[in-house]
């Protein structure tokens, strides 16, 4: 049991890419925490795709014995929580687990709308806060300007900001000291009290089963023990409590203030919930934790195999894949066009990017991703609500008496350069400006958006008007009425289910002109011709006709040719596999996914 | 039985240049020794007896490569060595490939004296710019200078052109075509030019240059035009891309497209052998050094042989015989190797006839006849 003075538990907030990875790199390494062989950089990210994407999915935490200069050695606790909005439960629940924060800014790029995001999070924790300025060596950085921007966008204190270069190591043992004197240590806690801790996260581990982060409230936690998770209600006996140094490391207990791992021989993520509350189950604490909500999927998409007999194998991939990612849903479907494969809910687009990654690399399975969707209030006249995650169960709109959509708000931070232009890219996708404001050269946008405009590509969009300057946040607003209808893409007259989508009224002719056009590219020609239409009930609001094939055959074929020509039929047979047939047409599966990106 | 004729391809691999668009097996070289390919073609003419045994020889093919850079000493040679081997038929056929320059021309007498008993001339075009592009040697008058020699010396001559090429308008075509069948011959063979992987205008084409090619609309247009003059000069297309006036067939190529046996010699040659009763597809070595070597080291030129299953027979039979206008017969199809729901398909969308046991490809199925052949042989 460590002293709670000699604790400090702490988060580092950054925009990606602004060197939050680097930072937990250098403090693990100039404390000597890890041996200088065994040094390799996101130390903290085990999954590839996290060290691909530069992201942080699952929190992670590592414990840090740092000899101050008051001759006294600190226990420093650094919880690295997820960074991207889809995430934002799992944030929140990591940041109540510590007592403060360092807010890393790049001193040459400013402060992100990601930054914002999670910074404000940490206010909501009551955190202390201690900005870094980072990459301070570089010949563009400008510390005073970005004190500033802290101080005018943020509203914290900004003029003792830690001046660093995580790259170079110039200012981590002012980190250190700035970790030790000017964050707090655990309010108090008591050892003999009922236990109280919260689950910050948790993970699968191939030999050992599910491992929880957790951080003690009150009480403590020992190997033999049995635990209650409370809203759950899972029991289980705890094989094993540790700390991360950031290598498993078994200790005795952990005493309140103190942030570890318990091994409890629990087989399934999913029964493990972030924010739950665990005790002892002989001698419970009174109450749980506020503030547990169970995660909520925001986005939907059908998946299905490109090749129908895969179906079992993505089965088995998504049952695996659900045990180990508790905020991913998923239930079967049935299509049309697809065939059989699952109807899949995501806490947002990198979520759904993440997973899908996952089934086609870790499982080697060729994946149709549909168009993704929200979840749409429709009311129906008879005084029902039904909540349609998939725009192949509108039902028919004689029934419908109004929808509702999600909306969120959106904040957008960019150079004023490029103001003009996201400002017309969130009009286009139906906007409503509430908030702009400016801090130095750059503008802080915010917008209420529906989600659907959001959903298909309206980051890649943002990225590409303002050259990757622009960075963006969003959360749930509510929902809210407009007039919106779902329209069909029909392929040589039959309709294509997995193409449906819902789309706002005045959108919808703009959209499926650009639908039509675009699967007319997407679509190679056939031996006949193929009207391509979009269509409102049994209403067309856009055509456009593929020509039939007009010449493909081989100009020379003679005795040396025959064996040639044969491989070359059986190409033409492997490719015909990554088409999917819909009536007499073959559609590449690559056209599901251009199709829907919007170019404006 | 149209299985039972029996043509023998020479192949030849030297070229003076190598043209830009060709993915033939062609070689330049400067020391090129006669005597020893005269022994190695014997060589493997008398394994090949020795194996196959009994034959009735219906046609010879010298192709290449340039043929026409042959000693007309060396084809006789050959010749002389198949009739030694085997019998030949009444109406025996020897074609040899040649390139309309004046040096060659002026072995015409000599080839024909060796047996040769047709002639098929490289013309490309009629063009001297586009000749330039399709990096041949010859002018356009060249060209047809030789072609008058040609007809003076055989009663066959046959002209091959390239068409489809960059920046040919239907206009362009439609009179060089016109000049083309003016020449009084009775085989024309007119490809559409082809972009090869492994040739200069692939790796051209791939790093973006080699433009003006046309679009697949025009290149229909041309190919429709191209059947619409060729039909019109009673020269119809018997094959794809072979034109002839009735009766004047290459009757060589025509065992390729028909299925039936033929022998190949030389460097990269392949053939499709019947051994009792099984098909053999043979190959040889590309390299003309290694072929050449390989025939006097092991007494053979031959790569490892594969043998065909009927059903491989099949679709290769199917592939070639719908190129012909008179189509495939039903009746050397097992009754699985064609879908047969597509082919009904195909037939009432007009990409396919059918009759007196037959199947072939009507005027709008022959341009797209790869798709056709994915559909029903899928």
């Amino acid at each position: 049991m460590t002293d709670l003075s000699r604790i400090r538990n702490f988060s580092i907030v950054a925009h990606i890419d602004h060197g939050k990875s680097t930072l937990a790199d250098r403090l693990i390494q100039l404390t000597g925490t890890v041996a200088e062989r065994d040094m390799k950089e996101q130390l903290l990210d085990a999954m590839d795709i996290e060290r691909e994407r530069g992201i942080t999915i699952k929190a992670n935490t590592v414990r840090i014995e740092y000899p101050a200069k008051d001759g006294r050695t600190y226990i420093l606790n650094l919880i690295d929580t997820p960074g991207h909005v889809d995430f934002g439960y799992e944030v929140s629940r990591s940041m109540r687990a510590v007592e403060g924060s360092l807010l890393v800014v790049d001193a040459s790029q400013g402060v992100e709308a990601q930054t914002l995001a999670n910074v404000y999070q940490a206010i909501e924790a009551d955190h202390e806060i201690v900005p870094v300025l980072n990459k301070v060596d570089l010949p563009a950085a400008e510390p005073d300007r970005v004190r500033e921007q802290i101080e005018d966008v943020i509203g914290i204190e900004a003029h003792d900001a830690v001046e660093i270069s995580a790259k170079t190591g110039q200012g981590i043992p002012d980190v250190l000291e700035a970790i030790v004197h000017r964050l707090p240590p655990p309010k108090s806690g008591d050892p003999d009290a009922p236990l109280k801790a919260m689950l910050v996260d948790s993970k699968y581990d191939q030999y050992l089963g599910v491992i929880c982060i957790v951080r003690i409230i009150d009480g403590t936690l020992k190997k033999g023990d049995r635990i209650r998770m409370m809203k759950t209600g899972g029991t289980y006996d705890v094989d094993d409590v540790g700390i991360y140094r950031p290598a498993m490391t078994p200790v005795d207990s952990l005493g309140p203030g103190e942030i570890g791992y318990l091994n409890a021989s629990i087989k399934q993520v999913r029964d493990t919930r972030v924010g739950d509350t665990i005790t002892h189950e002989r001698r419970p604490c009174a109450e749980a934790l506020p503030g547990f909500k169970p995660s909520v999927p925001v986005v939907f998409c059908g998946l299905f195999p490109v090749d129908a007999n895969d179906f079992e194998d993505l089965r088995d991939a998504i049952e695996k894949l659900a045990l180990n990612d508790a905020s991913f849903t998923y239930e079967m479907e049935t299509s049309a066009a697809l065939g059989f494969g699952f109807r899949c809910g995501f806490l947002g687009l990198l979520h759904l990017e993440v997973v899908r990654d996952r089934l086609e690399r870790e499982y080697d399975i060729d994946l149709i991703t549909t168009a993704p969707s929200v979840i749409y209030h429709v009311f129906l006249k008879d005084g029902e609500r039904m909540d349609l995650h998939n725009p192949a169960d509108m039902p028919d709109m004689t029934l419908v008496d109004h929808i509702e959509e999600p909306r969120i708000k959106a904040t957008i931070m960019v150079p004023d350069d490029y103001l003009g232009d996201v400002l017309k890219l969130c009009q286009d996708r139906r906007g409503i400006q509430m908030d702009l404001t400016y801090a130095g050269t750059r503008a802080m946008v915010v917008y209420d958006l529906p989600l659907n405009e959001v959903v298909f590509d309206f980051y890649d969009r943002l990225k590409s008007v303002t050259k990757g300057y622009a960075s963006f946040d969003y959360q749930m607003i509510g929902y809210r009425e407009d007039y919106l209808v779902k329209m069909s893409i029909l392929v040589n007259e039959e309709p294509v289910d997995a193409l449906s989508m819902m789309v706002h009224r005045d959108r919808a002719e703009g959209r499926g002109r650009m639908m039509v056009e675009k699967l007319k590219e997407l679509i190679p020609r056939h031996m006949f011709k193929i009207p391509i239409q979009a269509a409102i009930g049994g209403r067309v609001i856009a055509r456009e006709t593929l020509s039939a094939m007009r010449k493909d055959v081989t100009a020379k074929c003679y005795g040396g040719d025959a064996t040639r020509k044969k491989k070359l039929l059986e190409k033409q047979k492997a490719g015909k596999k990554k088409m999917r047939q819909f009536g007499k047409v073959e559609i590449p599966q690559s056209a599901f996914i251009s199709a829907l990106k919007m170019d404006s | 039985m149209e299985t039972d004729a029996f043509g023998i391809y020479v192949h030849w691999p030297f070229c003076q240049a190598k043209c830009p668009y060709c993915d033939f097996n062609s070689h330049v070289s400067s020391r090129i020794e006669p005597a020893d390919w005269a022994r190695a073609y014997r060589a493997e003419i008398a394994r090949a007896k020795d194996e196959l045994g009994e034959r009735r020889v219906d046609t010879v093919f010298f192709g290449g490569g340039t043929p026409s850079l042959m000693p007309a000493d060396l084809v006789a040679d050959v010749i002389e060595a198949i009739r030694a081997a085997w019998p030949v038929a009444n109406d025996f056929e020897v074609t040899l490939e040649a390139n309309p320059t004046s040096a060659e021309a002026g072995r015409f007498r000599g080839y024909r004296e060796a047996g040769v008993s047709r002639i098929s001339i490289g013309l490309q075009s009629l063009d001297d710019g586009h000749l330039k592009a399709l990096g041949r040697l010859h002018s356009a008058a060249e060209g047809v200078s030789a072609l008058w020699m040609a007809q003076s010396v055989f009663d066959r001559v046959s002209a091959d052109l390239i068409y489809a090429r960059q920046n040919q308008s239907l206009e362009d075509w439609r009179h060089e075509l016109g000049q083309a069948l003016a020449l009084g011959l009775d085989h024309l063979s007119l490809y559409q030019l082809t972009i090869e992987d492994g040739t200069a205008f692939g790796d051209r084409f791939r790093a973006g240059g080699l433009r003006g090619l046309p679009s697949e609309d025009l290149g229909a247009d041309l190919y429709d035009l191209t059947q619409e003059m060729t039909g019109a000069a009673e020269l119809p297309a018997y094959e794809i891309s072979n034109h002839a006036r009735a009766g004047a067939e290459c009757r060589h190529n025509l065992i390729y497209w028909r299925g039936q046996e033929y022998l190949g010699i030389g460097p990269g040659a392949h053939g499709r052998i019947r051994i009792d009763g099984q098909w053999f597809a043979t190959e040889t070595h590309r390299m003309p050094g290694a072929w050449l070597s390989a025939v006097e080291r092991d007494g053979s030129g031959e790569l490892p042989r594969t043998a065909l299953p009927p059903e491989e027979r099949a679709v290769e039979y199917a592939m070639m015989s719908l190129r012909l206008a008179e189509g495939t017969e039903l009746s050397r199809l097992p009754d699985q190797s064609l879908n047969q729901g597509k082919l009904a398909d195909l037939v009432s969308s007009g990409h396919l006839w059918e009759r007196d046991g037959r199947i072939g490809a009507t005027a709008t199925g022959r341009p797209v006849l790869n798709a056709v052949l994915a559909e029903i042989l899928a």
